[in-house]
């Protein structure tokens, strides 16, 4: 077809780029349904929220329960916990962010603000995940009395902060609320 | 290295017709009946075909094991007890797929250590070497993803720390992790996704494994002294030669493997992955399959920052590191020699990185405390140090032996005791090597 070439060479110029360009887009396109269907389907994303009911525990007291498939500590905290996490100043930690959703992203890693907050102070909600490689920290154990992580021996103190080991970062505070004296939603 | 000419000439007017059509014989024939190699191969070089029948080995009983198991959480573990108890030769099955995989990777770090000990990687089989480690990082992932499977403890733990490095990535790194699991944590989506790719990767290092070894045919095998063949008396045809060599030593490792199989089948394995997996209790120490393990001690060696680096990516950083550093060995290596055998300095330092990898590995069996971790951070920078500081320096500075003229000068020096002869010219290619 060289005679075609000779007498008009742009359509085939044309002809070789939309059908690349298409070629190109396509698949992108197509890739995308591939990727996406790998993150977490509407099933898990449903299992937002859950509520507990705290009545029971007395400071010194702590439970787990199960949100997102991990678990999330609630502790009530004895006078003198609180007392040991607050007297810590804040160049002293390997984190100094709170890590807290429901405060803002650089909210200062303080007492206060990894706890529930004013006139709650005693309760600490935490995803209960080392911020290493992911294992549930072991409570009231390691040098600093909060949470020891059994795995690669990252110890957190009794605000959940990180004070010695590998991990980066303070273990996590979700979103949570009191929707009653006794009763906590996180999520 | 077969001089490119094929010596096959069919028989049978059948074995013409297909000749003349698609000449897979012929392939067949010239790669593994007619096909030349080094005449002093010896035993380290046999683990090429153990690792190819392993391979098959893996398939065939993953295969079967696929119909008795149900990529399910709930049940899951129940599966693989009921393939254990109730189905029929299914104990026999599963010891052989979970040893074989140990067997696997046994065979494969013998024949990346003779590989480094012998120079393999050195031009012209930079390409070869490259695709081997292909196939080693494919062999990880298959590995991995296949100990999760049984869904006990170590399988969900084992789990969530590695899909866990994947959040030590700056920005996309809790993205990437989630897009893996299917979710926040590792569950039914996971172990779902995780079956599929267990079963599906195996075919994917079958295809690495064409390439690795279409390479090895167009460069040839080297030798123990390193030397290229030069003449015809330099090699032996590969049957019977290679093939009874080769089958020997199968021979020699499936005992190795049955001893496993039928005394220590749990040997290698964890006993609390006979604890059905509990997301929200961590058992006290988790560790890796024992192939892992010099990793999984690189990885914990880093609990400093470095820069801007923290601890947790500068372990992450590390242990892939060491896996990465591995594919440019051709060029980190300087040295014109190819074999250790002629190169006193190289040789020490070689098995001092042998040493030091075993070490690792007990290392990364041990808790992550007190001096382990100085111990780990020692053995780690001399993994680093052996590939990016000795490998370079030693090749410019080190004065290798006279080396022999050729393969079959080498050959019959050894034999007869006394330092070469060049008597090449005249030797027969029956001389044993």
């Amino acid at each position: 077809m060289s005679a075609d070439d000779t007498i008009d060479p742009s359509r085939r110029d044309f002809l070789y780029i939309a059908t690349g360009m298409a070629g190109v887009v396509g698949a992108g396109a197509l890739a995308w349904p591939f990727i996406d269907q790998m993150r977490p389907d509407a099933s898990t994303l449903a299992l937002s929220s859950v509520e507990v009911d705290v009545s029971s525990l007395t400071p010194g007291m702590s439970l787990t329960v199960k949100w997102r498939g991990k678990p999330v500590f609630i502790r009530n905290r004895t006078p003198e916990e609180i007392e040991v996490a607050q007297k810590v100043s804040l160049n002293e930690l390997k984190d100094p962010l709170a890590r807290n959703a429901n405060l803002t992203s650089d909210a200062p890693a303080n007492d206060l603000d990894r706890s529930a907050g004013e006139g709650k102070e005693n309760w600490l909600v935490m995803i209960g995940v080392c911020t290493h490689l992911g294992c549930i920290p072991l409570g009231q154990q390691g040098e600093y009395g909060g949470w020891f992580c059994p795995c690669h021996g990252s110890s957190y103190d009794t605000a959940g902060r990180i004070r010695k080991g590998p991990a980066p970062e303070n273990m996590a505070v979700p979103v949570f609320s009191f929707i009653s004296d006794t009763k906590i939603r996180v999520g | 290295m077969s001089g490119g000419h094929s010596t096959y000439t069919p028989k049978t007017g059948i074995g013409r017709w297909i000749d003349a059509r698609m000449p897979l014989p012929r392939l067949v024939y010239d790669s593994f009946i007619a096909y030349p190699v080094p005449r002093n191969l010896n035993y380290a070089y046999t683990f090429g075909g153990i690792l190819a029948i392993m391979l098959v080995a893996q398939i065939l009983t993953g295969v079967v094991l696929a119909m008795h198991y149900v990529a399910d959480t709930r049940l899951a573990f129940d599966a693989v007890e009921k393939i254990m108890r109730d189905v029929n030769s299914g104990w026999l099955l599963r010891y052989l797929h979970s040893n074989g995989a140990s067997m696997f990777f046994f065979a494969v770090y013998i024949h990346i250590f003779r590989g480094l000990y012998y120079g393999s990687y050195k031009a012209p089989r930079e390409l070869l070497w490259i695709l081997g480690c292909i196939i080693y990082l494919l062999m990880m992932a298959t590995g991995f993803m296949g100990y999760v499977l049984p869904w006990g403890q170590m399988s969900f733990w084992g789990a969530t720390v590695i899909t866990g490095f994947f959040t030590a990535i700056p920005l996309v790194g809790t993205w990437i992790q989630e897009l893996l699991l299917g979710g926040f944590a590792v569950d039914n989506p996971t172990l779902n996704r995780f079956f599929a790719l267990h079963y599906l990767l195996p075919f994917m290092i079958a295809g690495v494994v064409v390439l690795h070894v279409w390479a090895l045919h167009v460069v040839g095998q080297t030798n123990p002294t390193g030397i290229e063949v030069k003449s015809k008396t330099d090699t032996v045809a590969f049957t019977p030669y290679a093939t009874i060599k080769d089958g020997f030593a199968m021979l020699l490792f499936f005992l190795l493997f049955a001893w496993f199989v039928f005394y220590i089948p749990n040997f290698l394995g964890h006993p609390d992955n006979y604890i059905p997996a509990n997301p929200l209790k961590t058992p006290a120490h988790i560790v890796p399959e024992w192939y892992f393990l010099p990793f999984y001690a690189i990885l914990r060696a880093i609990t400093f920052n470095i820069g801007p680096i923290d601890s947790k990516l500068g372990g992450v950083l590390a242990m892939f590191g060491a896996i990465a550093v591995l594919f440019v060995v051709p060029w980190l290596d300087t040295s014109k020699v190819r074999s250790a055998v002629y190169r006193p300095w190289y040789k020490l330092f070689f098995w001092l990185f042998v040493i030091d990898a075993i070490f690792l590995g007990w290392l990364g069996s041990r808790p992550a405390e007190g001096s382990y971790v100085a111990m780990a951070q020692v053995a780690t920078l001399y993994y680093f140090a052996f590939f990016i500081v000795v490998m370079p320096v030693l090749g410019l500075i080190e004065t290798p032996k006279r080396m022999p003229n050729s393969i079959t000068e080498a050959v019959l020096a050894k034999n007869k005791g006394g330092a070469g002869h060049p008597a090449g010219a005249t030797a027969s290619p029956e001389t044993k090597g």
